[in-house]
């Protein structure tokens, strides 16, 4: 055999061995992200399977109304499957949603019920609705605004266009229509005849049994939603195992790198070099032993979340080992690079591990990248650990194809490129 | 010549580690490269193996050129640090393989040979451990066998037995004799006077990066001042009086008073060893106890050097 073959892959091999031959190494590469990822995924929500996946939105509401619509109000929202609904006093809410208990509140104000019905044509002043929100929790408002919207009309026009509803707000929207200003007497006359109209179905005797007639206006549509993505379900384990196989797969780049850096110190990289090994097997081989070892642990993870999490492969699978590759690449160059960069074993490795956690960090390993705010969305566009993130995200709860691998694999390339060329450009090979 | 170095020079920042060194080993040859500390051993060692860059000089072995990436030349060289480069997470047999698969050896020749060196370093029972489970000289023994396994023409030994028990040290000294025996030729560098005394025939004594000398044992001998040594233990230190008197002794050519010593330098004892005796009684000066030796390497090295190796 070429000897130079038998010595690239003793290197290799060495590489290798030393790293399963390390009990503390091992624990930390495979059994820390899985530990953290399990952990990350169930507070994320879990594999899926169970469909109170989504936590309920735990809300409060204050009425100062106490009319019979604000408690049927209170009653419909608390019925709502997207709410968890608690009636407190005002101050009570404020601290609630202050210390993060409650995600918002609801003040129904004094007089709120007959304030709305009188609103509804617009003919007198709205009464005022306060929404109190966690700022954390942006998207509650939007949630709360829509929900809110929709139990209101329903019950405001309820009491309109049911028999037995109670005339009282009728007849004072009758009188103050034929009296308010600015109206096409067109449209003064229409309005008025159509709330003759309700009136005469108020006044009718309500059904037997109480049941009311109409259930007012409702939204006319029933929002069914499905979660979509291509695979069977969401698994937030999916997401957290890929954000932890990256984040520890980088730690055992920097501990390859670092590795380098004790070599020189031992005297053991002077030694290597006294063999008749080219540069080239010199560092080829550290590089594929570095990405060897993160396939390892990266395929090691994943059948451990595959068999105990659920998590799946449901995108394309030459797509997946791309990504690994392109990715234990980046582990490898990102050791080469530290290597060549790095003076004192413990500066590096303490600045390494800052630096990883970091770009893990604003990769979406630990969050996912679409709950940042834009412009960070933007700026981890740069780092590429996101596209490690995205690119295993894409092909296992996304279930994307093939294709939509090509572009992670090829900037987790391109930024492996760059590290190799620093590394092959700052490395020393005069000094031990 | 098998090993040629010419002119070898190499500075590090302001330290000038090799300012002219020349040297040349033949075939077979146990060459002793002996220096104090920080003398630029190391560093000659070093461009000898290809590792270090020098700035001036070449190396040649068996009339070929030495260059610092994967020369051919390397794989004649078989070299032993002088720190202990071994990795401690794999077993001593782990070790060997991978030593001699850097060689391009493998399969059954691979196999055959880290045998062969486990025995000749007498470690073949300890194979499976790992070395941080070593003694020292263990350590050092593996850390030879892990340059023999590609037989190389030309071995280079840094200072082989640093840290190790008498018992390794024999070991070692039995292994190398073994290999010079063999053919093979070696450069040894150590400072230890006794080990070049017992290993080699011919010394390269260099110091601040020169040559001193590079000689036979016996013509380094010959440059020492020639005197035998008589050594005194006495019941009172002599005065500087005393001293003079003793050194206008005839045939004595020095005095030096050593700690509770007297040493006496004299071309021939059996003559003036009585006269001292008599000098130091008439002085009321009783003698203990008394020895004599004759010149070594040691002596020499204080001659060429002007310090003993120990403290230099
Ligand atoms: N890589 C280096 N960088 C800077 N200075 C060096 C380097 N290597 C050697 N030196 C200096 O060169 C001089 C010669 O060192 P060298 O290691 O060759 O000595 P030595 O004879 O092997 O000493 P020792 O017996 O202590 O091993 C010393 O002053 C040393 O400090
Ligand atoms: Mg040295």
């Amino acid at each position: 055999m070429n000897p130079n073959l038998v010595a690239f892959r003793a290197l290799v091999y060495r590489d290798v061995a030393t790293f399963l031959r390390d009990r503390r190494a091992l624990a930390v590469s495979l059994l820390t992200p899985i530990a953290i990822a399990a952990f990350f995924g169930f507070v994320f929500g879990g594999s899926g399977d169970r469909d109170t996946g989504i936590a309920k939105m735990p809300v409060g509401i204050v009425d100062l109304d106490r009319s019979a619509m604000s408690a049927a109000l209170v009653a419909d929202l608390a019925k709502d499957a997207a709410l968890e609904v608690e009636v407190v006093t005002e101050p009570v809410a404020r601290d609630k949603v202050k210390a993060g208990k409650l995600r918002a509140a609801l003040v129904l104000p004094a007089g709120f019920g007959a304030g709305a019905s009188r609103a509804l044509f617009g003919v007198t002043d709205k009464p005022d609705l306060q929404l109190l929100y966690d700022p954390s929790q942006s998207l509650v408002k939007p949630v709360l605004e829509g929900l809110v919207t929709q139990h209101v009309m329903q019950n405001v026009t309820r009491d309109l266009f049911s028999a037995g509803g109670s005339t009282a707000v009728t007849d004072d929207m009758l009188a103050r229509l034929r009296t308010a200003d600015g109206i096409a007497p067109d449209t003064r006359s229409d309005l008025i005849s159509l709330l003759q109209s309700a009136r005469r179905v108020q006044s009718r005797p309500p059904p037997p049994g109480g049941a009311q007639g109409t259930g007012g206006l409702t939204v006319p549509f029933t929002l069914k939603s499905e979660s979509v993505t291509s695979g069977p379900h969401y698994n937030a384990y999916a997401h957290s195992f890929a954000g932890m196989s990256v984040q520890f797969i980088l730690f055992m780049g920097i501990d390859a790198g670092v590795g380098l850096l004790l070599m020189r110190e031992l005297g053991v990289w002077r030694r290597l070099r006294a063999a008749p090994v080219s540069r080239a097997v010199l560092l080829g081989s550290r590089i594929v032993g570095t990405a060897t070892i993160a396939m390892l642990i990266l395929a090691f993870v994943y059948l451990v979340a595959m068999t105990v999490f659920s998590v799946r492969i449901s995108g394309s699978v030459a797509g997946f080992a791309a990504v690994a590759v392109a990715f234990a690449l980046l582990a490898a160059t990102t050791g080469l690079m530290i290597a060549a960069l790095g003076r004192s074993v413990p500066a590096t490795r303490g600045l390494s591990v800052l630096v990883v956690l970091m770009l893990v960090m604003l990769g979406g390993a630990w969050v996912p990248t679409f709950v940042f705010p834009e412009w960070l969305q933007h700026v981890s566009a740069f780092a590429p650990t996101r596209w490690a993130v995205d690119g295993l995200d894409a092909m296992t709860w996304r279930g994307l194809p093939a294709s939509a691998a090509v572009k992670p694999v090829a900037l987790l390339l391109l930024w492996s490129a760059g590290f190799l060329a620093i590394a092959l450009w700052r490395f020393d090979w005069d000094s031990d | 010549m098998e090993l040629v170095a010419e002119h070898l020079g190499k500075r590090f920042g302001t330290v000038e580690a090799l300012a002219d060194v020349s040297f040349g080993a033949a075939a077979g040859e146990v060459l002793g490269l002996l220096g104090p500390n920080g003398a630029g051993k190391s560093t000659a060692v070093g461009i000898i193996a290809g590792l270090v860059r020098p700035d001036r000089g070449s190396v040649r072995i068996g009339g070929d050129a030495i260059g610092t990436d994967a020369a051919p030349a390397k794989r004649r060289i078989g070299l032993v640090p002088q720190e202990i480069a071994l990795f401690d997470e794999l077993p001593a047999r782990m070790n060997l393989r991978f030593f001699g698969a850097l060689y391009g050896l493998s399969g059954r020749v691979l196999a055959a040979r880290v045998a062969e060196a486990l025995d000749l370093v007498q470690l073949s029972e300890r194979a499976g451990d790992l070395p941080r489970e070593f003694s020292g000289g263990m350590r050092r023994r593996l850390n030879i066998a892990a340059a023999l396994l590609h037989q190389p023409r030309l071995l280079l030994l840094d200072e082989p037995t640093v840290g190790v028990d008498p018992q390794s040290r024999n070991a070692i000294f039995g292994t190398i004799q073994a290999l010079a025996d063999a053919g093979r030729t070696v450069l040894y560098t150590t400072h230890y006077m006794e080990e070049v005394e017992r290993l080699c025939r011919r010394v390269v004594v260099i110091d601040h990066g020169r040559v001193l000398a590079d000689d036979t044992l016996e013509g380094l001998m010959a440059r020492a001042p020639t005197a035998s040594r008589l050594i005194l233990s006495l019941d009172a230190s002599p005065g500087p009086a005393a001293l003079a008197e003793l050194a206008a002794l005839p045939g004595v050519t020095g005095t030096e008073a050593v700690g509770g010593e007297l040493v006496v330098l004299a071309g021939d004892l059996g003559a003036a060893t009585p006269r001292v005796l008599e000098c130091l009684a008439a002085r009321g000066i009783r003698c203990q106890a008394l020895h004599s030796r004759r010149p070594n390497l040691e002596d020499a090295f204080l001659a060429l050097t002007g310090r003993t190796l120990r403290d230099a």
